[in-house]
């Protein structure tokens, strides 16, 4: 084929520059479907520790999506001293697997939240995130006081979770999916990955958990809570050898 | 005009010509940008050698001469190949080794011999400041006073759940969790109001004499209250209830209240709706040693018991 017959046909270029730039994305993503040590393995006692969201967790995700935390907040510790000296061991690959889309950002106004689970209290997120200023001085993180007031819609989550199922999140809808779950999670997770009850488990993990210290609302905040009361705290560092990770780079 | 010109000039064109006089000049690339590009290339194959880089099948080139060797915290020594998390743990373990000295002797001595060494203090210290910023900053704020209504101050002589290096040691790495029940429909609303005139008169406030002897009843019959407070209202360390004799106030804000009214109302708030506080559990987010570091410090800020 000639040079000239290419440039002049704007079609046959086009695909043809899609074509070769694919060509370096292509070598750099494909054979990371393959490389056996691209996700960590996390396993205790036999049973794979990294779980999907419960059903109130992920109402709270798809908040904090909403909201747009992700412009301001990242959700990736990097492996270096200063970072785990403030945040933490770094962040596996294993931990965001569930996620869609992962919220790693690239961009830190706050702090990141890859670990912020279970160190602050139930009350200090609410307080924090309904008037930020009144706990850290010096926060310019803009005010959240509809969380509290709006209450939580939740009768699309069979929805949410069968989307997430399509593209491979192990929610369970048949037995064998249960089982399946049962054997990979242990059943106490398990249940909660079941789709058929996810409304009844919403509703008991936000009325055991008390997430806003409201038990007779359900709010937006208490799913928020419970989803940044989650993050980062599914893996227990003191299970594995402290070279352990460094095997999978 | 310009074509004219830059015809005379030795550059070849494409041999593409449009609309019958319009050419394309094939100027050759300036060196530098050449030879910039060769060196890139080379670049990437010596880089290709020394660093992971290439795929294949289920593994990929690890790279050569350029093999980490860390010692992990309980003394493994690990070699791998070059990787940013192997990099990270050599890099842990040259700070341990540079503070190996400080930190051996810390975790060797006693609270008392930390606080009698003027150089294990000094260095208690310097990192507890960074690690109480971090951590702890967010409730009891920077300085450590903490938030009335929320989260109790360090810089004061009260300590809800005792105030010793032990005590302390042991809120920091397990947690805690203060529930203060609420008497709604437990109690009538004067039975409330009463209650509050007594646990006002505690600390000193002029109160209706009447009203704080109704109160007193309330406390301990009806309310209860001496269950948690005991019978003198001097709180107990091992639920973490509020000493109500003193004029420190960590949940209701008499202090800020402007009236006897809105001091009354403070308390009556507390003693309506309850309150229930969580510390969070420190272990596993720090490590012993850090902890240890952050008790002496906290210790020390609010003249420890």
């Amino acid at each position: 084929m000639k040079h000239e017959s290419i440039e002049t046909n704007a079609g046959l270029l086009i695909v043809l520059t899609l074509i070769v730039i694919s060509i370096g994305g292509l070598v750099e993503i494909v054979p990371l479907y393959f490389i056996d040590s691209t996700i960590e393995e996390v396993k205790v006692e036999g049973k794979d520790t990294i779980r999907p969201y419960t059903p109130l967790e992920l109402r709270g995700r798809d908040i904090y999506q909403r909201e747009g935390c992700y412009l301001c907040h990242s959700q990736m510790i990097r492996p270096f001293r200063d970072e785990k000296l403030r945040y933490g061991h770094y962040s596996l690959a294993a931990e965001s697997k569930f996620d869609h889309p992962f919220q790693w950002g690239s961009k830190r106004t706050g702090p990141d939240l890859a670990r912020v689970g279970k160190k602050y209290s139930n009350e200090w997120h609410v307080q924090h995130l309904t008037a930020p200023r009144s706990v850290v001085k010096e926060s310019i993180m803009p005010n959240y006081p509809w969380l509290s007031r709006n209450s939580l819609q939740y009768k699309d989550i069979q929805d949410r979770m069968r989307a997430l199922k399509m593209v491979g999140v192990p929610y369970s809808e048949t037995k064998a999916e249960y089982e399946a779950n049962v054997k990979r999670f242990g059943e106490d997770v398990a249940k909660n990955l079941d789709i058929i009850n996810a409304e009844k488990n919403l509703l008991a993990q936000a009325e055991s958990g008390n997430y806003d210290g409201k038990p007779e609302k359900l709010s937006e905040m208490d799913a928020v809570v419970a989803y940044l009361q989650v993050l980062g705290t599914m893996v227990d560092f003191s299970k594995f050898d402290e070279g352990h990770f460094a095997k999978f780079r | 005009m310009m074509s004219s010109e830059k015809s005379k000039s030795t550059v070849q064109t494409t041999g593409h010509s449009w609309d019958g006089d319009l050419q394309e000049f094939n100027n050759p690339l300036p060196n530098w940008w050449l030879w910039t590009f060769y060196a890139t290339v080379v670049f990437a194959i010596v880089y290709w050698i020394l660093y992971p880089a290439w795929p294949i099948g289920k593994d990929y080139t690890k790279g050569v001469m350029n093999e980490i060797t860390y010692t992990t915290a309980d003394g493994k020594t690990v070699t791998t190949h070059w990787n940013t998390r192997a990099l990270l743990l050599k890099d842990m373990q040259q700070a341990r080794e540079a503070q190996q000295q400080y930190l051996k002797d810390i975790n060797a001595s006693s609270y008392e011999q930390i606080r009698n060494d003027e150089e294990k203090s000094a260095f208690a210290y310097s990192m507890a400041k960074v690690l109480f910023a971090d951590n702890c900053a967010a409730c009891h704020q920077a300085g450590g006073n903490g938030k009335i209504g929320f989260y109790p101050n360090l810089l004061d002589d009260a300590w809800l759940w005792g105030g010793s290096f032990e005590k302390i040691q042991e809120t920091i790495t397990n947690g805690r969790h203060g529930a203060m029940p609420s008497f709604k429909g437990r109690l009538s609303e004067e039975q409330i109001s009463d209650v509050a005139e007594y646990v006002l008169s505690l600390s000193g406030n002029e109160m209706d004499t009447a009203a704080v002897k109704r109160g007193r009843k309330v406390f301990t019959t009806d309310g209860g209250c001496t269950a948690c407070h005991g019978a003198d209202a001097k709180g107990q360390i091992f639920m973490g209830s509020a000493n109500l004799t003193d004029k420190i106030w960590t949940i209701a804000d008499v202090p800020g209240a402007e009236s006897a009214a809105d001091k009354k109302s403070a308390v009556m708030q507390v003693v309506t709706n309850g309150k229930q506080r969580t510390m969070p559990a420190w272990k596993g987010r720090l490590s012993d040693t850090e902890i240890k570091i952050l008790t002496f410090y906290v210790h020390q800020l609010g003249s420890g018991k």
